[in-house]
């Protein structure tokens, strides 16, 4: 077994001979957490409507203000007066507003007159998420407009939900954390170790230990560790820095601190392991490199990394039982996101050791000692 | 006498349909230089690569320092330093860092290490690059760490696979030296590949041509020489040379073929000095003037021409797509 710390050694002196690999690997999920934290993570904000008042009465007119108070506080969208409801229709189509409000006329006389008034509201549903912040804003918005004066009190058997929330406010990057801790372990396992290691193949340089008496065990060991090593450095640091940048409450709190290392150290070994189950035969080095996004988006996306699990397909949800991304984003979900002990994520750290250790077994098997 | 150091026997290796080493056999003596011969495809690295335990063989076997190398690859391996085709330095780590990593995976001793490395180092010349990162030294430098590399373990045999291909004229030469004057200090025992005539010539006590995977011959450089027709090759410039100046010179003595047109002629002699008297004598007396004479003994290109019935550097040029792709595919 000696001789396994002989690869651990070569390997880890020339991961500090390339500080380029270090920088790349660990600045890449950083970047892909911010960017992608803010893409998606921000409210819906500054939508232009256009409204077309064909009544013009009080009770639309109170309308506008309502309408004029959300653009000053909320900001979710900014009115733009039309007098003419084909001219608000054709701005829609051509993008330059994102909905139209319309004011019927004789809106004010079925207001007054308790006769069903409506207003309408065109949108432009070819993006889901500008027509449902503007349906969910209008509604509000209405929602306040009907208020009864608030002498009035609700009759005691209407039932209402009240909504708990166990944990403070989850911002998206936050959320996006955990999977990215997760990309980052992955990217340097496969850049890091796999890339290397097949590259190393092609230039011939496996020929150099294949001579010396290094045993198969000890080369898939010394290979693994190492692999293990760099891969959890990455995670380390990503978690550290990733949790100030998200604004993780408390981010360093020592005692969630040790617990995240252990379950970075397991997601190092359970991916580093089946990395080398997949390089262990491979000999092309344009290989890798393809496998690589195939691999992570396969993976990553399945995992409840970037979106809840049960708005998938069954067989995303399939793919997803089985995805060692799936258990390491829960575990550090668990940690990051609730402040949990081991107990809550027992069952996720052994099925990354135990996939790591099928893994790495199977590779073991897989591995030839000889050229062919 | 004793064992030989290295004893094949009949191995054979085929990748598919294609036989890229066939039934070859022969025995490398201790403290010899052996010199495997022949175009690229020939066979002679995957017959290295059986030899150190990089390839199993389909038939026969091999013993190495008189371990099988099929049944006890493990002593084979630490019997032998091997140093492959392909540079094989990790480029980031330094000369010293190179060895040290292969003297652990040999299972060196901790305190053997160091004195050794250095010693190793000096032997090769690299003391003072014994600390530069391994890509900034040139292709001959690199190859002397790599051939400090396969020592690192003290062993018997060596085995070199194209040790200078890719190397300038001068690398070329001093790795030769460096080779000659190691296997003379630590009592090796050498077996190398190349298709170079003059490394074969200049390097090996005895060389083995091999060609499409069979062995065509096996001697001294000087008796592979001996047993090929010709002795002597003489080149001649003449000036103002009579029109059946062409069948003169074939009718000269020792005369066994001219070949060339006027002015220049090349004529293959199985006595040189007696030819050239002759010439000297004939050109005389037909009023023809030499402008440049040289005499030339038989090289190991007109050796392998006469074992194999082609040029050797034909021969690379030649190779079917097929076996390139085997070579690569073993690569």
């Amino acid at each position: 077994m000696k001789r396994a710390w002989a690869i651990i050694e070569r390997d880890l002196r020339r991961f500090r001979r390339s500080p380029m690999l270090i920088w790349m690997s660990l600045f890449m999920p950083l970047l892909q957490l911010v960017v992608l934290g803010y893409a998606f993570g921000g409210n819906v904000k500054h939508l232009k409507v256009g409204v077309v008042d064909q009544d013009g009465g009080v009770p639309a007119v109170k309308l506008h203000e309502l309408a004029n108070a959300v653009t000053a506080n909320a900001a979710t969208f900014t009115t733009i007066p039309f007098a003419d409801r084909g001219q608000a229709i054709e701005a829609l189509r051509n993008g330059r507003v994102n909905g139209v409000l319309t004011i019927p006329p004789g809106f004010s006389r079925r207001m007054l007159s308790g006769d069903d008034p409506r207003v309408a509201l065109i949108e432009d549903n070819t993006d889901n998420f500008v027509s449902a912040s503007l349906a969910g804003a209008f509604s509000g918005l209405l929602a306040a407009y009907n208020q009864p004066p608030p002498s009035t009190r609700r009759l005691s058997t209407q039932a209402t939900l009240e909504t708990v929330e166990l944990y403070p406010y989850v911002p998206y990057i936050q959320y996006l954390l955990p999977g990215t801790i997760v990309m980052s372990i992955f990217m340097m396992v496969m850049i890091g170790g796999g890339i290397i290691f097949i590259d190393d193949k092609a230039r011939g340089l496996h020929e150099g230990y294949l001579v010396t008496p290094v045993t198969r065990l000890e080369l898939i060991l010394g290979f693994n560790v190492s692999g293990a090593i760099k891969a959890m450095l990455s995670g380390v640091v990503l978690m550290t820095i990733g949790s100030v940048v998200a604004g993780i409450p408390d981010p360093l709190d020592p005692v969630r601190l040790l617990r995240l290392i252990v379950v970075v150290a397991v997601t190092a070994v359970a991916l580093v392991s089946f990395m080398f189950l997949i390089m262990v035969r491979m000999e092309d080095p344009l290989l890798p490199r393809a496998l690589f996004g195939v691999i992570n988006t396969l993976l990553w996306f399945p995992s409840g990394a970037v979106y809840p699990q049960q708005a998938f397909p069954g067989w995303m949800r399939a793919i997803a039982v089985v995805d060692p991304f799936t258990y390491a984003v829960h575990a550090f979900k668990s940690l990051f996101l609730k402040n949990t002990g081991f107990a809550a994520i027992g069952f996720d750290l052994a099925y990354l050791l135990a996939f790591g250790l099928l893994t790495m077994i199977a590779a073991t098997l897989l591995f030839r000692r000889t050229l062919s | 006498m004793s064992r030989p150091a290295i004893d094949v026997r009949a191995i054979t290796k085929r990748f598919g349909a294609f036989t890229a080493v066939d039934a070859i056999s022969f025995a490398v003596d201790d403290g010899e230089i052996f010199g495997l011969l022949g175009p690229n495809g020939a066979g002679k690295s995957t017959l290295i690569r059986m030899l150190t335990t990089l390839l199993l063989p389909t038939e026969g076997t091999a013993l190495v320092d008189g371990h099988d190398i099929v049944a006890e690859p493990d002593e084979v391996r630490r019997a032998i330093g091997v140093i492959p085709q392909a540079m094989t330095s990790d480029l980031e780590l330094s000369a010293y860092e190179n060895l040290l990593i292969f003297a652990k995976l040999y299972g060196v001793p901790r305190e053997r290490r160091k004195p050794l490395i250095a010693e190793l180092l000096a032997a090769v010349e690299l003391t003072q690059w014994a600390d530069a990162p391994v890509k900034h030294l040139s292709g001959g430098m690199r190859r002397r760490v790599e051939i400090a590399r396969g020592l690192v373990h003290e062993p018997t045999i060596l085995f070199l696979d194209e040790p200078t291909t890719g190397l300038d004229p001068v690398s070329r030469t001093s790795v030769w030296e460096m080779l000659r004057k190691i296997k003379h200090e630590r009592d090796l025992t050498v077996l190398l590949t190349t298709h170079y005539m003059d490394e074969a010539d200049k390097l090996c006590d005895r060389i083995a041509i091999v060609d499409h995977g069979k062995l065509m011959a096996l001697d001294s450089p000087m008796k592979l020489k001996a047993n090929t027709p010709g002795e002597n090759t003489l080149e001649v410039a003449f000036s103002d040379t009579p029109p059946d100046w062409k069948a003169r010179l074939a009718a000269l003595p020792a005369v066994e073929r001219v070949e060339g047109e006027a002015p220049v002629f090349r004529i293959m002699s199985d006595s040189g000095p007696q030819t050239t008297m002759a010439l000297m004598t004939a050109a005389a007396e037909a009023g023809v003037t030499i402008r440049s004479l040289a005499v030339e003994s038989t090289s190991l290109d007109d050796v392998f021409v006469h074992f194999t019935g082609h040029q050797l550097r034909d021969a690379l040029q030649e190779q079917p797509m097929s076996e390139r792709r085997a070579i690569t595919m073993r690569r």
